[in-house]
């Protein structure tokens, strides 16, 4: 399973350090990612930050999904590097709407901006921040872009209006039906239903 | 009259302002001329590219790397293209690498070209902007032979590169690099011993080693800090691991050595173009998987497998297997990094852009605070952001 034997032994390491910690890890592409609650994050971070075997001082990134279907809904994904010995790891949490992060920037400075923009971008709540205001939006956007249900052309346009002297914000109007374009082959489970064709499968003269 | 006393005060650097470097606007206090804070503001260019790839195919996906950093355009579309050839498990044929690599790093001058002069020009000096652009104009030209366009290109695709070089590009770019040191030593005559240009940039912004993998650095700004890391080196992807160049570190982390890394990086790069255009081997510059690539043109006229293949890749375009993968490059500005999540679809689920020149905005604070005013400009000047990856 470990397909890279150092980072083997690095999950050994912390399941001796820091029992139950891990909750699982996944391998992709013979790239590790670690599972572990909110309530152990900043543990292992700084475990990750700190033991000599690991040594991973630099956070690269935090990036968060959204799975609406799932419950709790979000991802969020913490992309470290170990410049002392050449590896990458990740650790993901899971989070809902409501239930906040613990914040890592006492652990990485770095960490700042990127949960301002995990707040901005998904809504996800981080506690300790010490300034988690929107970074990416505008100034008093209203909503969270990169959620899945969020419309892809936003809610509201803005344009300069001459008689106002000034940038008024609408309502998004589109000249056209938006399109969205599924990319569905006809070959592989696309169900296309000819209008008027609705109880073809009724045929039985079962009642739905 | 008495002493006078000042209070501090807050004044707004940008978004419109020529040292920028784009729409930055930037909320500063100030005590005197003694920078207190400074709380930047970005996201005046977000354009939302990562909500827009989620709805895109994986081809119809590249052209939005070509705009996030403006100046270091083939190189985002690498960190990408990685990313799905490491989803689908897909080799690229050695040419490809190569040509990969030459562009790369073709883009590394472009970028490094612009930033080095653009620096000069935001503390003084105007000249090396004039020089250095005459240059780039030349890459670029480079760039247009080889895509069609002069910036944008959407030359990589997922399995290799689109199109071979056309006949006769491999020489006149060697012929060109082959001249290039002599005007990286003119712009140098201006710039390195210049005693204004070292009185702005030496012992500002200083940043330690420490701090630079705190703050999360990578690229100039961390070998700046005397940290020798490159990804090139480290975790070399395509042919990096054949090509002989060395990684230039600074001593101080100051500005100046910054400075001093940038242009010793663009004599490398020389080298490392000199080296891909010797050992560029023949044969095919894409993979020949009909499931991800497009066919030739000129077999579609023959082929009905090949019309259907094509009909198929640029409507629905190709799939790519569940998983999630991070692949990172190089970039001329730090590591340039993508986080992709496939669900199995055609469209990536998930596309996280991690972008150099957000991190080390972020700590343009610290690095000012206490410096003069204009010491801030040269220190945007040092770390190299351009708005676009910034704000994505």
């Amino acid at each position: 399973m470990a397909n890279d034997p150092a980072l083997g032994e690095l999950v050994d390491g912390i399941e001796a350090a820091l029992p139950g910690v891990v909750r699982g890890a996944d391998w992709c592409r013979r790239q590790l990612t670690l599972l572990c609650s909110l309530d152990d994050l900043v543990r292992l971070l700084t475990y990750l930050r700190d033991d000599s075997g690991a040594l991973f001082k630099v956070l690269i990134d935090i990036a968060a999904t959204d799975w609406p279907g799932r419950s709790p809904r979000f991802d969020v994904i913490y992309n470290l590097l170990s410049l002392r010995h050449n590896q990458r790891i990740r650790v993901k949490v899971e989070t809902s709407e409501d239930a906040p992060v613990p914040s890592v920037c006492g652990v990485f400075k770095a960490a700042g901006w990127y949960e301002r923009e995990a707040w901005d971008l998904f809504g996800i709540l981080f506690t300790g921040n010490p300034d988690l205001r929107r970074i990416l939006t505008d100034y008093g956007f209203d909503g969270h872009p990169m959620r899945k249900d969020f419309p892809l052309t936003g809610h509201v346009e803005v344009r300069y209006d001459d008689e106002a002297k000034r940038v008024v914000y609408e309502p998004v109007q589109l000249t056209q039906e938006f399109r969205t374009f599924d990319f569905m082959s006809p070959w592989e489970g696309a169900r296309y239903v000819l209008p008027g064709d609705e109880k073809a499968d009724d045929v039985k003269g079962e009642k739905a | 009259m008495g002493e006078v006393q000042i209070a501090n005060y807050t004044i707004n650097f940008g978004p419109q302002h020529p040292a920028a470097h784009g729409v930055l606007r930037l909320v500063m206090e100030l005590d005197g001329e003694v920078v207190e804070r400074a709380d930047p503001h970005i996201g005046l260019l977000h354009r939302g590219t990562e909500k827009l790839i989620e709805h895109k195919t994986y081809a119809q996906a590249i052209p939005y790397f070509d705009r996030l950093d403006y100046v270091s355009m083939m190189c985002q579309e690498h960190a990408f293209v990685l990313a799905a050839e490491k989803l689908l498990e897909l080799e690229v044929p050695p040419r490809g690498q190569y040509i990969r690599v030459l562009f790369s790093e073709i883009t590394r001058l472009l970028n490094h070209i612009l930033n080095i002069t653009t620096q000069g020009m935001d503390v003084g000096a105007m000249t090396p902007v004039l020089w250095g652009f005459e240059e780039r104009e030349r890459l670029m030209e480079f760039y247009e032979r080889v895509s069609g366009a002069r910036m944008h290109a959407n030359y990589f695709r997922v399995g290799g590169v689109h199109q071979d070089l056309p006949p006769g590009l491999a020489d006149d770019i060697g012929a060109y690099v082959g001249g290039l040191d002599k005007v990286i030593d003119d712009i140098e005559a201006l710039l390195t011993e210049n005693r204004i240009f070292k009185q702005r940039n030496v012992d500002i912004g200083v940043v330690t080693a420490e701090q630079a993998m705190e703050w999360g650095f990578s690229g100039v700004m961390l070998r700046g800090s005397n940290v020798p890391w490159d990804l090139r080196k480290s975790q070399p992807y395509e042919v990096y691991d054949r090509m002989d160049f060395d990684v230039p570190v600074g001593k101080h982390g100051d500005c100046y050595d910054r400075y001093l890394c940038r242009v010793e990086e663009m004599r490398q790069s020389i080298r490392i173009i000199q080296q891909c255009l010797n050992e560029m081997p023949d044969g095919p510059v894409i993979a020949d998987d009909h499931k991800v690539v497009p066919p030739r043109r000129a077999d579609m006229k023959s082929s009905m497998e090949a019309l259907i293949h094509h009909f198929k890749l640029f409507t629905e375009g190709h799939k790519v297997p569940e998983g999630e993968v991070y692949a990172a490059v190089e970039a001329p500005k730090g590591e340039f990094g993508v986080f992709l999540v496939s669900d199995g679809g055609n469209r990536p689920y998930r596309c996280k852009i991690r972008a150099p020149g957000f991190a080390h905005l972020q700590a343009l604070d610290f690095m000012s605070r206490g410096h003069m005013l204009a010491d801030t400009v040269a220190i945007i000047g040092t770390l190299d952001i351009v708005f676009g990856e910034v704000d994505r």
